[in-house]
């Protein structure tokens, strides 16, 4: 092929391409049903392809593993329709580290047909009536700004503190089991923060101390790190950004800067109900 | 008066002869691994240990394609040959950059890539460039056009089968092997005459009945045994064997339905370049049930009168084999290993009974993705060391029944992340092929899909999952420079030299970058 043969093939498969969306935008996304909703062998081998492509995050049966939500809930943050789902799995979730079909090397590129398959196996294991949160999301409301002090740190739709990660989407994207090991044991996971798209396992909210040239000492959580650098916040929420070889000394700990919340300090109908409010407003 | 010199210099052809003798052309980057040794070892001493602090960025080449860009270019008399995303293909100019021709091979929609839509480069030989594609075409290129001078499907790539890897050329033939251990393929390496695309032979990695190993497969199991040969082997000439690694056996996390040591998966396969006739194997993990490919490149190395082959498996272990015979000689873990430990007669590690998936899960290191993986390791006869990418990251492995469907992803298990959520991190080490010991490591944040270069500057080359492309001291590791490039390293680094200036490349995020002295 001539190189400008090679480019004009380019351009027309753009023009095909932008045609298809064009096409795909036309049609209202509601309109979109899956095709092999009435397949009964469909969600048998979604099962499979849930395994090789979505567990690693999702758990086993998609019941959610500590880094995807739980896929069972009726309510997904970003859409419960076919058409949502559909789009999701082919073009991942942007600001989300939900990466697009085939493109982070977990799992393998799937067909739209296998990418179907997966949307009847949810379907299938999809709980029909939510148990309704134990807790009362009011009351937890109150908590959360209030006595069990998670604003001083956490902010819930624009409002809180900046020194550990911003909950207002947590009620869909962790499961209540992890959402409670998360208060009770907040070493265990830590928290994600900032995930760059090309990076397969995303920055940690890893507690960090430095001391300075000059002998300052700052400790902070970590918002972004590589080899050479450290960007961090401190616990005034001042980003601070350093080179490491102008560090005096840097230390990185997998001990949360988050106090241990345990059943003495926030009680199980406390928690219930922060909780509670943590998903109504995920919910949204 | 420039262009005339250049013009001349890409007509000169790249025979059989220069590619034996590629060591001697240092400015040349002629094969995949550098040379048909795999040491990818540049001779290059211009840019060293004293200078590299001044190491600045020359050009940048963006295919503005998404996706993991895994080529490793190669180079010849100024003119610069790489694939890219989704089986782009492209000449530059190597001094500016700036592209001469650019390919880009049709793909039907269906295709089956396991692992993204990558390329990992060329091969070439006379005037023309060699390709794999992911629906498993062959395709001659002609060096100086991009035109194509024969395009040949080597298989029904709608059975799972596709072409990753960058060919290699050996005397008139292009080689290479399969992809697909993802979908219950029956792998296999072919070579096709280079002047007509005409397949001369053709190995299966898993033998067919009445071949031996066959009964080393359960029933019809051979059938859809996977063994693909993703990653380019190497070539010895005074024995005209070729050194060709394979990887799992498939389902690649369920041994259920295929007991036996699943011949030839997971092996070193040292085959005869005019016939394909299997001269020995060396399987480094029997009856693989954790996706442990041998597909790392393995290393020729001679060393006081022996003509070794080493190779830093997936599976933890370091192999170093008599190339002769296929003799094991030593194996010592240069990871965190749990599944092993204890070792067979013959001196290889074997699997304890504590490694096997479950249904419900089992922690083992390595991981899923290995100790190493496909990134390139490097060998500095100077230092004496053998550098390689470690990642330390250990899986969670299921295992479930799976039927088997004609181009379908055919894993039989899930895995997961650690629950101990110990953080993943890499290293590159190096090791001292004679005693086996890592005589050093260098520690990354996060494991890297960055391969090695070392080069006669006392360098080495390798990149981070965070973007940066960094050159260390090859005798201590020592981190002299490093640059930002922006994206994630999915390849191996190289180097050439155009018009007495030497280069160093890589290719980061979706674009190639080439740095120089100032």
């Amino acid at each position: 092929m001539r190189s400008g043969n090679a480019l004009r093939w380019a351009k027309l498969n753009y023009t095909v391409a932008m045609l298809v969306v064009f096409l795909a935008s036309s049609t209202r996304a509601e309109d979109v049903r899956n095709p092999l909703s009435a397949d009964p062998k469909a969600a048998k081998a979604g099962e499979f392809e849930f395994r090789i492509n979505c567990a690693f995050c999702h758990g086993l049966g998609a019941r959610g593993g500590g880094r995807g939500p739980d896929l069972t809930r009726a309510h997904k943050r970003h859409g419960d329709a076919d058409a949502d789902l559909f789009q999701n799995i082919s073009q991942g979730i942007p600001g989300t580290v939900m990466p697009a079909n085939g493109t982070n090397g977990q799992g393998v590129g799937m067909t739209d047909d296998e990418i179907w398959q997966i949307i009847a196996y949810l379907r299938s294991v999809q709980v029909k009536t939510p148990a309704k949160p134990a807790g009362n999301a009011a009351r937890g409301k109150e908590l959360f700004y209030g006595d069990a002090n998670c604003s001083t740190c956490h902010m819930v739709e624009g409002k809180g503190g900046r020194l550990g990660p911003d909950l207002t989407a947590v009620g869909t994207a962790r499961t209540v089991d992890a959402l409670v090991e998360s208060v009770r044991i907040p070493s265990k996971r830590l928290a994600w923060g900032l995930t760059e798209s090309t990076k397969e396992f995303a920055q940690e909210y890893q507690t960090v101390t430095v001391v300075t040239a000059g002998g300052e000492e700052i400790k902070g959580v970590t918002l972004n790190d590589d080899q050479f650098s450290l960007q961090m916040m401190d616990t005034t929420e001042q980003i601070r950004l350093f080179e490491k070889d102008k560090l005096r000394s840097i230390q990185k700990t997998r001990e949360s800067l988050m106090p241990i919340y345990n059943p003495t300090i926030l009680s199980d109908k406390d928690l219930n109900d922060i909780i509670a409010y943590l998903l109504s407003v995920g919910m949204k | 008066m420039i262009l005339c010199v250049l013009v001349g210099a890409a007509s000169a052809q790249v025979t059989f002869e220069r590619l034996l003798n590629a060591s001697k052309e240092p400015q040349n980057w002629l094969t995949y691994s550098g040379n048909y040794a795999g040491d990818r070892f540049s001779a290059l001493d211009q840019v060293n240990t004293a200078n590299v602090h001044s190491l600045v960025a020359k050009w940048v080449y963006q295919t503005a394609a998404t996706g993991k860009f895994e080529t490793t270019p190669l180079v010849v008399d100024g003119i610069l040959y790489a694939t890219g995303q989704d089986d782009r293909a492209f000449a530059l100019d190597a001094r500016t950059g700036r592209p001469i021709w650019m390919f880009q091979h049709p793909l039907p929609s269906d295709i089956r890539p396991c692992c993204g839509r990558v390329n990992r480069g060329l091969a070439i030989l006379g005037g023309k460039v060699f390709l794999g594609t992911l629906d498993a075409h062959v395709i001659a290129l002609d060096a100086k056009t991009g035109n194509i001078v024969w395009d040949v499907a080597a298989v029904d790539y709608k059975q799972g089968y596709s072409f990753t890897l960058a060919p290699l050329t050996v005397k008139n033939l292009v080689i290479l092997g399969v992809s697909g251990g993802e979908y219950g393929i029956r792998g296999f390496i072919d070579a096709y005459d280079a002047d007509t695309g005409q397949r001369k032979w053709r190995f299966y990695t898993v033998p067919g009945p009445g071949e031996p190993g066959h009964d080393t497969w359960e029933g019809d199991s051979w059938k859809i045994g996977g063994a693909p040969a993703w990653t380019t082997g190497v070539y010895d000439a005074p024995t005209n064997q070729l050194f060709w690694p394979t990887g799992n056996p498939s389902p690649s996390n369920r041994g259920e339905g295929r007991a036996g040591d699943n011949l030839y998966s997971n092996s070193l396969l040292a085959l005869d370049a005019d016939t394909g006739k299997l001269n020995w194997y060396f399987q480094f993990t029997k009856h693989d049930e954790h996706d442990w490919d041998a597909t790392q490149v393995p290393i020729m190395i001679d060393s006081g009168g022996k003509h070794l082959i080493a190779q830093a498996n997936r599976n933890g272990f370091f192999y170093v084999l008599d190339r002769a015979t296929g003799k094991l000689l030593s194996a010592n873990a240069y990871g965190r290993t749990t599944w092993s430990d204890n070792k067979d007669a013959d001196g290889r590690p074997a699997a304890n009974n504590q490694s096997s998936p479950t249904p419900e899960g089992r922690t083992v290191c390595p991981g899923a993705l290995g100790a190493t993986n496909w990134m390139s390791p490097s060998f500095d006869s100077r230092t004496g060391l053998f550098y390689v990418t470690a990642r330390e990251q250990c899986d969670i492995f299921s295992t479930a029944s799976q039927p088997y469907e004609v181009g379908h992803a055919y894993y039989g298990s899930a895995y997961f992340p650690s629950d101990k959520a110990e953080p993943y991190w890499g290293a590159l080490r190096a090791i001292d092929p004679a005693s086996a010991q890592v005589k050093w490591e260098f520690r990354h944040l996060s494991p890297t899909w960055s391969g090695v270069l070392s080069t006669a500057g006392g360098l080495l080359f390798t990149g981070d999952a965070e973007g940066n492309f960094i050159a260390l001291d090859a005798a201590s590791g020592k981190p002299l420079w490093h640059f930002q490039m922006g994206g994630a390293v999915y390849a191996s680094p190289m180097a050439f030299a155009v018009d007495g200036k030497q280069y160093v490349a890589i290719a980061a995020g979706s674009s190639l970058y080439a740095f120089g002295l100032p």
